[in-house]
């Protein structure tokens, strides 16, 4: 009823093969950038802006590169939290060295550098499978957080080790630092998120994506058709690389304002990791339903008590959140294990029929 | 030449120079070896029996020793504590088949992986919400366990032996054999290794994968226990434990994920290589190098066997 | 499928209750005083006692005297597990309540919030830790962190080894070893120990512990056995603290020759060693002990009611003081700046006029109900920590004992090194906001 294709004639390749086929897709994704560029910003508090949705969209990014390995290679990583941080630290280190460019071009170029890490820490995956590259994965983890200690070339010799952000404008206006307003720092996440989820979004259907698709549904299969499999083993590694680390710059310099090698520790990994797989492997709309689920459940379990009148002590509060936080995960695993955007399909076929059941 | 003098010649030096070092350098390295196998164990037994890669093995040990120490402190006597913790824990092993395991049966592995994830969440709540945040001090000499230390002599120096070391390392042996015993000579134990070749074959020939699940997640709290134990007694009992055993995670590759030799022999391998890299080599680079050192043990060793050292041989077919 | 579908409903309806900012009613005529604490995570042990101790001496306050100036005080724990990214969380939710103060409880924390506060006009106290150089007011209007920096502590720690020693001359050839958490806390007095070690000819070993290895420290106290140092200067955190002094005693190094800062000297740190920590060291700036009638106060107004978590025999511990004298140093500030606002009422401006012009003196630590409890302390709009004295206290085996008197800092090397530090700092993170708050010494 509400979601019938009934109708829509396609008369082209291009048509058929468009990114969203189907008219009520594009209505509902031209409505949320709607609600997203205009709305929110108009009328979310700072609070909002800044604790929840900012490390949302920053978070959805990162597991959105998460998914490109895990999800649609099928190469378990452990090693998200690094690199996002050697996005995060390579940004600092630009923003030093070339303090006149463009904050955005940086943010983005410190991807680079994370995919160039990441491809290095991806080589030993052709021998290594399963959890063993996981467990392979934390290596790249922990050697990371101990270079972010140990360089101190990396923190600009700041005594304290960690890095804070400098002021930058774009267009006059303060986009990092703490002049920066929340809403400015919304607007410019968004944008990085939009344009790179869109990015994701052509690869995965494209021939890359069909590749990794093909190695991780099986691998030796794969290479018997003619896929080159250290190639998309590596270039998934890259391309997953890239993304984070360009979440963890954002992290950083677009949410935190500052940082230190905490930040981006082994816990951040598993966060990730929990993000992808609540959302749903090989999605990237599970990316944003995961990241929405896994942020923004503590903080609406930490301040619901208050809401309700009801006074906890903050402690009690925390370990309450975690204790349901950890019921939920398993509940959601056992009532729905392809993840949160598997319900959203199963939503949609519903009001496609509705009002009938089938 | 001088960064090769410091690689290659001067930590050798060093080790003859102070052979008392060196030697509690290897006791110290063989100890926490032996805590790690002891966590890496817990993770065999169950990998082993359903396919779970547990990550909440690291939570139950905080938790058991938690419950342990925490029973003691509401006037439980030692001993008792100790019956009562392993009644909770076996009480955690049917919750865990029943409410988490029995549900998700065959899912694919990630899926329970991540379902442990959310146990490791739950056990960190519910622990922090019964006992509290605040370290407390494991009942080591209430449960009958010796301190002190022995110093012997190595020459010019001495070597310093800790009493509740060497009860570790016994403690661990015992639990070792009784496992090996346990899956090698009695009707659970083929059992366990039936349901670890093939659920399904295991299921038609009758053996309950329900019965067995909660005996490994038992099996697993009490190795648990018995870390917790140990490694309380070492500093103390809090949270921070937990950090602790993703250090069984480099023991698992090195040793394979479903070998009990393959855990111990990996602990030992990375507890000694550990302590020798941090302490000879380590300063080169500013020190710290503990926290990532074994995963490249590991990882070297997994480059030349991907299933590592005792790991069963991995078969692909199309 | 019912199932399903109540999880469905509950994911809908949770995204959507996020979305409703959860805002609290603050009601006007009352002085909030959000406190971030962690009661939970590895630094748990640290983090309780002062948690206890801060919220006890203000919910005293407003049950015995209503408040401060007949303003009840609204006191809000935030909890934030010793994590920058969760300090953040608390400060943005806090940050537009109009809170007088934030407490981050965490150096690296603090260096987060150090930027956006003057943007923001919340003043930051961070007492006895955060970043040194923000005790230079001209630079850190907004920032606040009396009665020491960890340089003035580490000068301190240094001039009591020279003490015993027989003169900072003698310290020529000796081996100093510093043994700190590897996070931006432990490193702090870093550039200070090089410093003095330079101008005094002592070397210096660094033992570097990263959080992942707080509790396995084995390697480091063999290397501490190889190297021999005379002395050992800890900056200790957290679940470190406890490990550090067992494994100490357990290589067999000398503990009255093992110096712990303020925040490596609580009971429960030298506790689980027992008796072979008997002789372990620590800095120290507050008494310890419950014999003082503000804290029989507590007890009375406070605890007996049930209005706290704190167990009965934490009361007067080393760290639960520490606790109360940050809530001390907060309530006196708010009462300062009544005073030269005229104002009931006040607000984080004028809570940071307050915090400038602070004194306490010792007239005035005895008159609420505290005598000696702590040196005076006295912030100026120039200096925003005031240098105070420190004292030695020594683990007796059941509880600390003061083996000093009040020890001044090494003012004339510290002071210096700050300014250079402060423009380290702002030349690092340009464009930074010149201060264009008035100074209120001279009006005052």
């Amino acid at each position: 009823m509400f979601y019938r294709e009934v109708g829509q004639f396609k008369s082209s390749y291009a048509a058929d093969q468009a990114l969203l086929p189907i008219l009520q897709d594009r209505i509902g994704i031209a409505v949320i950038l709607l609600v997203a560029f205009v709305a929110v910003p108009l009328t979310a508090s700072g609070f909002m802006l800044d604790s929840v949705l900012i490390p949302i969209l920053v978070f959805a990014l990162a597991a959105t590169g998460l998914n490109l390995l895990t999800g649609y290679t099928g190469l378990l990583s452990l090693g998200t939290g690094g690199f996002m941080g050697v996005g995060a630290y390579s940004c600092y280190k630009l923003a030093t060295i070339f303090p006149n460019v463009n904050i955005i071009v940086l943010i983005l170029c410190s991807g680079l550098f994370a995919a160039a890490i990441g491809t290095l820490f991806g080589l030993p995956s052709l021998r290594i499978k399963g959890f063993y590259l996981a467990v392979a994965t934390l290596a790249a983890q922990f050697f990371l957080s101990w270079c972010f200690i140990r360089i101190p070339w990396l923190y600009n010799y700041n005594i304290s080790g960690s890095i804070e952000v400098p002021t930058r404008t774009l267009f006059g206006i303060p986009v990092t630092g703490p002049t920066a307003s929340s809403e400015t720092r919304y607007l410019v996440v968004l944008s990085i998120v939009v344009v790179l989820t869109l990015l994701a979004a052509n690869l995965v259907r494209g021939r890359i994506g069909r590749m990794w698709m093909a190695v991780r549904d099986m691998d030796l299969a794969a290479e018997l058709i003619g896929i080159r499999l250290y190639q998309t083993k590596l270039l998934a590694f890259a391309v997953s690389s890239f993304y984070c680390g360009v979440a963890g710059a954002m992290l950083v310099f677009l949410y935190l304002g500052s940082a230190d090698p905490e930040s981006f520790s082994i816990n951040q990994s598993f966060l990730i990791l929990f993000m992808v797989i609540i959302g749903g492997l090989g999605s990237l709309l599970g990316a944003f339903l995961g990241a929405a689920l896994i942020r923004g459940l503590p903080i609406l379990l930490r301040h619901a008590p208050a809401y309700f009148g009801v006074s906890l002590q903050s402690a009690t509060v925390e370990q309450t959140s975690y204790l349901i936080l950890g019921a939920l995960i398993i509940v959601f695993l056992i009532v729905e294990p392809h993840g949160l955007a598997r319900l959203w399909q199963i939503g949609k076929q519903k009001l496609r029929v509705w009002p009938f059941p089938y | 030449m001088h960064l090769l003098y410091d690689i290659f010649v001067s930590p050798f030096a060093q080790m003859v120079g102070a052979p008392d070092l060196l030697v509690q350098t290897l006791w110290d390295g063989l100890v926490s070896g032996v805590l790690y196998a002891l966590i890496a164990l817990g993770f065999v037994l169950i990998f082993k029996a359903s396919g779970v890669f547990n990550f909440a093995q690291g939570i139950m040990v905080v938790f058991a020793a938690l419950t342990l120490v925490g029973l003691y402190q509401h006037g439980v006597p030692a001993y008792a504590a100790l019956a009562l913790t392993l009644v909770v824990m076996l009480v955690l092993a049917f919750g865990v088949e029943r409410l988490m395991l029995r549900p998700l049966v065959n899912q694919p592995e990630i899926i329970l992986f991540m379902a442990t994830f959310g146990l490791t969440y739950f056990l960190i709540g519910l622990g922090e919400l019964i006992f509290g945040g605040d370290p407390k001090v494991m009942i080591a000499s209430q449960l009958g366990l010796p301190s002190g230390s022995y110093r012997v002599t190595v020459a010019r120096g001495f070597v310093q032996l800790q009493k509740i070391d060497i009860a570790a390392a016994i403690i661990a042996s015992i639990m070792v054999v009784g496992l090996g015993v346990l899956f090698n000579r009695t009707r659970i134990g083929r059992a366990l290794r039936a349901v670890a070749d093939s659920h399904k074959a295991a299921l038609s020939v009758g053996i309950s994968l329900e019965q067995i699940w909660v005996i490994v997640w038992f099996a697993a709290g009490v190795v648990a226990l018995a870390t917790g134990i140990m490694w309380g007694a070492r500093s103390d009992v809090s949270f921070a434990l937990e950090i602790i055993a993703l250090k069984a995670l480099p023991v698992l590759i090195l040793g394979g994920f479903t070998s009990i030799p393959g855990a111990i022999i990996g602990g030992l391998i990375i507890g000694v290589g550990e302590k020798l890299g941090d302490f000879y080599w380590g300063p080169l680079v500013g020190g710290g190098i503990e926290s990532w050192f074994a995963y490249v043990i590991a990882l070297v060793f997994l480059l030349f066997r991907p299933q590592g050292l005792f790991g069963e041989r991995i078969i692909e077919r199309l | 499928m019912r199932l399903k579908r109540l999880v469905l409903g509950a994911a809908v309806a949770g995204l959507v209750g996020v979305s409703v900012p959860a805002t609290q009613a603050v009601a006007q005529d009352s002085l909030f005083v959000p406190l971030f604490t962690y009661r939970t995570g590895p630094f748990a042990n640290s983090g309780i006692p002062i948690a206890n101790g801060m919220h006890d001496y203000l919910a005293m306050l407003n049950a015995r005297d209503g408040g401060i100036g007949g303003v009840k005080l609204n006191i809000q724990e935030c909890e934030t597990g010793y994590n920058d990214a969760k300090g953040v969380e608390c400060y943005d939710s806090v940050k537009g309540k109009n809170p007088l103060v934030v407490n981050p409880y965490s150096t690296g924390i603090t260096l987060a919030l150090i930027p956006k506060a003057s943007v923001d006009h919340i003043p930051v106290l961070s007492m006895a830790y955060g970043l040194s150089a923000s005790a230079v007011g001209a630079d850190f209007p907004w920032i606040f962190n009396p009665p020491d920096t960890y340089w003035d502590g580490m000068s301190i720690a240094l001039k009591y080894i020279a003490e015993k020693e027989g003169g900072f001359a003698k310290l020529k050839g000796k081996t100093i070893g510093f043994i700190f958490l590897d996070v931006g806390y432990g490193r702090e007095p870093i550039p200070l120990l090089n410093d003095f070690a330079k101008d005094y000819g002592f070397n210096v070993k660094m033992y570097p512990v990263p959080p992942s290895q707080m509790q396995s420290q084995g390697s480091v106290w063999l290397s501490v056995r190889r190297d021999r140092p005379d002395w050992m200067i800890m900056w200790g955190w957290g679940a470190m603290n406890p490990t550090a002094v067992t494994e100490a005693a357990r290589t067999g190094y000398p503990m009255n020759h093992f110096i712990g800062v303020w925040w490596s000297g609580s009971e429960g740190d030298a506790r689980p060693a027992g008796e072979a920590a008997k002789g372990y060291l620590s800095l120290n700036f507050n008494a310890v002990g419950a014999n003082y009638p503000a804290i029989k106060d507590i007890e009375k107004y406070v605890i007996a009611k049930g209005q706290s978590q704190t167990p009965k025999d934490q009361i007067g511990e080393n760290f639960y003081n520490r606790g109360v004298m940050n809530a001390v140093v907060i309530a006196e500030a708010i009462r300062n700046a009544q005073r030269i606002t005229h104002k009931k009422v006040i607000d984080g401006a004028d809570m940071r006029r307050g915090l400038e012009t602070l004194q306490i003196s010792e007239q005035r630590w005895k008159q609420i109900g505290l005598p000696e409890f702590a040196a005076p302390i006295h912030v100026t709009c120039q200096d925003h920590n005031g240098h105070g004295s420190v004292y030695v206290q020594q683990w007796t085996g059941k509880g600390w004992a003061k083996v000093s008197g009040w020890i001044t800092p090494v003012k004339e090397k510290v002071i210096p090194l700050l300014y250079d530090a402060a423009k380290d700092y702002i030349s690092k993170n340009q464009p930074w906001p010149k201060r264009t708050e008035p100074c209120d010494d001279k009006t005052l």
